[in-house]
C-alpha cells in the first residue's frame, strides 16, 4: 500500500538575516553568516526549505571571567586574558561567528569604560575575520553606554548588538540603525513578549532583515522545557504567517549550562553525576541539541568540545535524505 | 480519530425502536459521538458495528506496556505533536543493552551496577527502566544463559533481541511466564515471530527500513492476531529518524493511520560513539521515541538524559512544585535563621540541598509562589513582602523561632525594605544571589 507522507503547507517563513560585512559591503569581515529562511519546522526537509544551516557562536569575554567554571578556564588557557587571542582560538575551535560579552567591571573593579569596550572590540575584529556579536554586561545603563560607543566605532560592520529585553531597546536600536548593525531582541520566554518587543523595534523603523530574536533559554534541568516550548510556539507562529515572529532565533545554551552546579562544581557532588568534565560537556551539548530541535538558528556555546559535537549534529540534521530511504 | 454522529448513525440498526431511551437512532448516535452515553445502551447493535466503534474509540497511538515484577514501562497513547498543545504523557523507557557474547560474569556485573543506578533530581529518584539482551552469538543456549544472567541480578522489564525465531524461542523460554518485548519481526521472519508473540502474549517490535514496509508488516502481523507492536523504522542518523518519527506521529494523530499507530523504539547505541549516542538519545527523547536502547552507561551521560526526559515530559500547565510550608533543615533550633524561598521544585531543591549538604541548621520557609522561581514569582507578584509575611504567620514561624532573622534571596534585594515594614520585629537580611554561595554566607554573615 503506497503511503502518503503528510506535509503541512505553511503560509509563512522565517526571514533571512546576514551578519557581518565584507570589505565590499562596507565592513572588514573575511566572511558573513546567513541564517533563517526556513519554510518548515526544524529539519523537516521533506516538507519545506531550510536554506541556511544553524550556526554556532563561541562566547568570549573582554577579560578573564570571574565566575566561569574552572573547566572552561583550563580549556582555553592563557587566551582568556586577551580577547584578540581568544577570538583567534575560538575561530580555530570551529566557531562560525564570535560573541563578545563585555564585563560590567574591569580587573580592578571599576565599571568598564566605553574606551575599553571599543578597544576590546577592535582587537577582536583585527584578530579574527569572523562576524561578531557584542553583548553588554546586562545592566541597561551600562549596556547603553558601552554598546553605543562600540556601534559608532564599528559602523558598517553589521555586528549584532545584544539588547536586554524592553529596558534599553530604544538606545540600542537607534545606534544600530545609525551605524548599520543588527540587534538581538531578548525577552523572557514568552511568545507575546517576544512579539511585543519586535513590534516596538520595527515601529522605530528598524529594518526587519536586521533583527534576531532571543526568547531566552534555561539549561537542562533548570527550565529548558519552558524555552523549548516557547521556541516551538514562536516558530509555529512564524510559519503560520505572524510577521512579528518571523526572525531567526538566537539562544545561549553555553551561558545557561555553564551556570549550573552540574557544570561548575567537581567536588562533593553525588557519585551518580559521574565524571565532571564529560558531564559538563554533555550538559552544554544536550541543552544545545534540544534547542536546535526547537528551532534555534544561532547557538552560543562555551566549550570547544561542545562546539565540535553540536556542529556534527547540525551536519547530520542538514543532510537532505529521502524520508523513505535509509541513510 | 473518533467518528462523527453521522458516521456512527450509519452503523446503528436505524429502526428508531427507542430502547436506548432516545427517540431515534440518530439522536442516540449524536449523544454517542459526544461521549454522553455508553454504546451498551443500544441492545440491538451488531457485533460488527461494535468492533468498528471500539476500534474508532481506541487511541491513535497504541499504549504498549512492558511489565515485570512490579516494574512497568508504558509507551504510546500520545495525543499531540508539540508538548505545549497539551503534554507528552508516557516518558520513553531507557533500556541498557547487553550482548550475549560477553561473559556471564561481565553481564551480571554491568547489569547489577546499572540496575542500581539512581540519581536524585529535584527530590525525585530517577532510574533506568530495564535491559535489552541481544543475541550476538546466534546460539540459543548462549542467548538464554545471558538472559538468565540478567534476570539473576535485575527484575526490571526486558527486551529480547534476535531476528532468528529459534533463538528467540529459547530466549523466551528463559523467562517463561514473562512478556518481554520481542525484537524484532521483519519481512522474512514475521510469521514465526508473530506466533511467538502470541504464544507468550508479549509485545512485538517490528523492523523495516521504510515506513511503507513497516506499515505492510504491522498489518499482516495484526491480522495474525498480535495487537501490541513497537516500530523500528531503521534510521539511525538524526535527520532521517527525525523525519520518520515525525511522519509516524503525524499519520497516527492526524490521519488515524492505524498501521503506524504504535510507539517507536530507538537505538542511539548503534552509533558506537558515546558522545554521539548521547546526542541521538536526547533527540529521541525530544522527538517521539517510546523506548530508547542505550549501550553506554557512564553516569555522566545517564544523568543528563534522565533529567531531559523529566523536563520534556513535565506538564506545561503545571510546574513541578513542592508543598509550601516551614521545612526543618539539619534539625534547627529556635536560634537558627529562617531562609525564605519559593515552592518551585528546582528552586526549593537548589537551596535545600546546599544548606543540607553543608550541614548547617536552618528553617526554610517555602512560600506559596504558585510553583515559580524566585525572579519569575517576583516579576509576577507572587513573591513579594506581603506574601512572605503572610506565610510567616500562616506557617506559625514566630512560634518556632526566637531569634527573628529572615534571609531573602539576593535576587529580590529590592523587597527588603517592604518586608521590614511587614515584619517589624524581624531582622531582614539579604542573602547571596545563588544558592551555591549560601553556606559561605551563613557561616560568615549569620553568626
Ligand atoms: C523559566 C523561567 C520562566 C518560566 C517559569 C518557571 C517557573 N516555574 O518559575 C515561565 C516561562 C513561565 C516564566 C514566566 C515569566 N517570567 Co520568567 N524566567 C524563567 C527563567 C528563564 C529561569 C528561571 C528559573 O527557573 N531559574 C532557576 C531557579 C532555581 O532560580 P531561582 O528560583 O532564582 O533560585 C536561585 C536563586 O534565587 C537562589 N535562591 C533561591 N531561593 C533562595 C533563598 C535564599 C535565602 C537565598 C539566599 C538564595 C535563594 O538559589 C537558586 C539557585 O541559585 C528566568 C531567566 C533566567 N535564565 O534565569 C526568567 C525570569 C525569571 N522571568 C522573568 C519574567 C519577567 C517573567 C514574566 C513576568 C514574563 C512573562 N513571560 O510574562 C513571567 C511571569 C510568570 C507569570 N506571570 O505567570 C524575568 C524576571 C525579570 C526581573 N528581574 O524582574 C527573568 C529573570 C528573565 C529576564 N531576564 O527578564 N519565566
Ligand atoms: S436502541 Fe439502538 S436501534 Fe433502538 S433507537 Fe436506540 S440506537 Fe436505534
Amino acid at each position: 500500500m503506497p503511503l502518503e507522507i503528510p506535509k503541512d503547507k505553511w503560509p509563512g517563513s522565517v526571514r533571512t538575516i546576514t551578519i557581518g560585512a565584507t570589505p565590499e559591503e562596507g565592513g572588514t569581515r573575511a566572511c558573513t553568516v546567513t541564517v533563517g529562511g526556513e519554510t518548515t519546522m526544524p529539519f523537516l526537509h521533506f516538507e519545506g526549505e531550510i536554506p541556511h544551516r544553524p550556526v554556532v557562536a563561541i562566547e568570549i569575554r573582554d577579560r578573564r571571567p570571574d565566575d566561569w567554571s574552572p573547566l572552561l578556564l583550563e580549556t582555553w588557557g592563557e587566551v582568556v586574558n586577551d580577547p584578540a587571542a581568544w577570538a583567534k582560538a575560538a575561530e580555530e575551535a570551529g566557531a562560525d561567528l564570535i560573541q563578545l560579552s563585555l564585563s560590567l567591571t574591569d580587573g580592578d573593579g571599576e565599571t568598564t569604560t566605553p574606551e575599553a569596550a571599543v578597544a576590546a572590540v577592535r582587537a577582536v575584529l583585527q584578530a579574527s575575520g569572523l562576524p561578531l556579536m557584542v553583548f553588554g554586561p546586562g545592566q541597561a545603563a551600562v549596556d547603553n553606554q558601552l554598546l553605543v560607543a562600540v556601534a559608532e566605532a564599528t559602523a558598517g560592520e553589521r555586528l549584532v548588538l545584544g539588547i536586554r529585553e524592553d529596558k534599553n531597546y530604544r538606545t540600542i536600536v537607534a545606534t544600530a540603525m545609525a551605524n548599520g548593525h543588527l540587534v538581538n531582541a531578548r525577552t523572557p520566554m514568552d511568545v507575546n513578549l517576544a512579539k511585543q518587543l519586535n513590534i516596538l523595534i520595527s515601529d522605530m523603523g528598524f529594518p526587519l532583515d536586521r533583527i534576531l530574536m532571543d526568547p531566552t533559554t534555561a539549561a537542562l534541568g533548570y527550565g529548558i522545557e519552558y524555552g523549548f516550548s516557547a521556541m516551538e510556539r514562536l516558530r509555529l507562529a512564524a510559519l503560520q504567517g505572524d510577521a512579528m515572529t518571523q526572525f531567526p532565533m538566537l539562544v545561549t545554551p553555553g551561558f545557561e549550562a555553564w551556570k549550573t552546579k552540574e557544570a561548575k562544581v567537581g567536588e562533593d557532588v553525588p557519585a551518580a553525576w559521574g565524571d565532571w568534565l564529560e558531564r559538563a560537556v554533555h550538559w552544554e551539548t544536550l541543552t544545545a541539541v534540544t534547542l536546535l530541535e526547537a528551532g534555534a538558528d544561532i547557538l552560543v556555546l562555551r566549550h570547544p568540545e561542545s562546539v565540535r559535537r553540536v556542529k556534527a549534529a547540525i551536519d547530520d540534521l542538514m543532510t537532505v535524505r529521502e524520508v523513505e530511504a535509509v541513510a | 480519530m473518533a467518528l462523527t454522529g453521522i458516521q456512527i448513525y450509519k452503523l446503528l440498526p436505524k429502526t428508531n425502536c427507542k430502547d436506548c431511551g432516545f427517540p431515534t437512532c440518530l439522536a442516540f448516535a449524536m449523544k454517542l459521538a459526544a461521549k454522553q452515553v455508553e454504546l451498551s445502551a443500544c441492545p440491538h447493535i451488531s457485533e460488527e458495528a461494535k468492533a468498528v466503534l471500539a476500534e474508532s474509540a481506541s487511541p491513535p497511538i497504541r499504549l504498549v506496556t512492558l511489565k515485570a515484577d512490579g516494574y512497568e514501562v508504558k509507551a504510546g497513547n500520545e495525543v499531540v505533536l508539540f508538548r505545549h498543545e497539551k503534554k507528552f504523557y508516557h516518558k520513553p523507557g531507557f533500556f541498557i543493552r547487553e550482548r550475549d557474547d560477553a561473559s556471564l560474569d561481565q553481564i551480571r556485573e554491568r547489569v547489577a551496577a546499572t540496575d542500581a543506578y539512581t540519581v536524585n533530581y529535584v527530590g525525585m529518584d530517577l532510574t533506568l527502566d530495564g535491559f535489552a539482551v541481544e543475541s550476538a552469538s546466534g546460539d540459543p543456549t548462549t542467548f538464554s544463559q545471558a538472559i538468565s544472567a540478567v534476570r539473576a541480578v535485575s527484575q526490571r522489564p526486558l527486551i529480547l533481541m534476535s531476528r532468528d525465531p529459534g533463538v528467540m524461542a529459547a530466549g523466551l523460554q528463559a523467562v517463561n511466564g514473562e512478556a518481554p518485548l520481542i525484537y524484532a519481526a521483519d519481512a522474512d521472519n514475521w510469521e514465526a515471530m508473530a506466533d511467538l508473540a502470541k504464544q507468550h502474549q508479549a509485545p512485538l517490535a517490528v523492523f523495516a527500513d521504510s515506513l511503507e514496509g513497516l506499515a505492510d508488516l504491522t498489518q499482516k502481523i495484526k491480522a495474525r492476531g498480535v495487537e501490541d507492536m513497537v516500530l523500528d523504522h531503521g534510521a539511525r542518523d538524526l535527520g532521517t529518524s527525525l523525519a520518520r518519527n515525525t511522519v509516524i506521529r503525524r499519520l497516527a494523530l492526524k490521519k488515524t493511520f492505524r498501521p503506524l499507530g504504535y510507539p517507536i523504539i530507538a537505538f542511539p547505541g548503534d552509533a558506537g560513539d558515546a558522545a554521539w549516542e548521547a546526542i541521538l538519545a536526547a533527540h529521541a527523547v525530544a522527538k517521539y521515541a517510546g523506548f530508547i536502547v542505550l549501550d553506554h552507561t557512564a553516569p555522566e551521560m545517564l544523568y543528563p538524559l534522565l533529567v531531559l526526559r523529566e523536563n520534556i515530559y513535565t506538564d506545561p500547565q503545571k510546574p513541578i512544585q513542592v508543598q509550601p510550608g516551614l521545612y526543618e533543615i539539619n534539625d534547627p533550633s529556635p536560634e537558627d535563621p529562617v531562609l525564605a524561598t519559593t515552592n518551585f521544585s528546582i528552586t526549593y531543591f537548589s537551596v535545600a540541598n546546599e544548606v543540607e549538604g553543608a550541614g548547617l541548621p536552618a528553617w526554610l520557609l517555602v512560600t506559596d509562589a504558585e510553583g515559580m522561581s524566585v525572579l519569575t514569582a517576583w516579576a509576577a507578584g507572587k513573591f513579594d513582602a506581603e506574601r512572605i509575611a503572610k506565610d510567616v504567620r500562616r506557617f506559625h514561624v514566630p512560634d518556632k523561632v526566637h531569634r527573628k532573622r529572615i534571609v531573602i534571596p539576593g535576587h529580590v534585594a529590592v523587597i527588603s525594605g517592604e518586608l521590614e515594614e511587614e515584619l517589624p520585629d524581624w531582622e531582614v537580611r539579604v542573602g547571596p544571589r545563588e544558592a551555591v554561595d549560601l553556606p559561605t554566607y551563613m557561616k560568615e554573615a549569620l553568626v
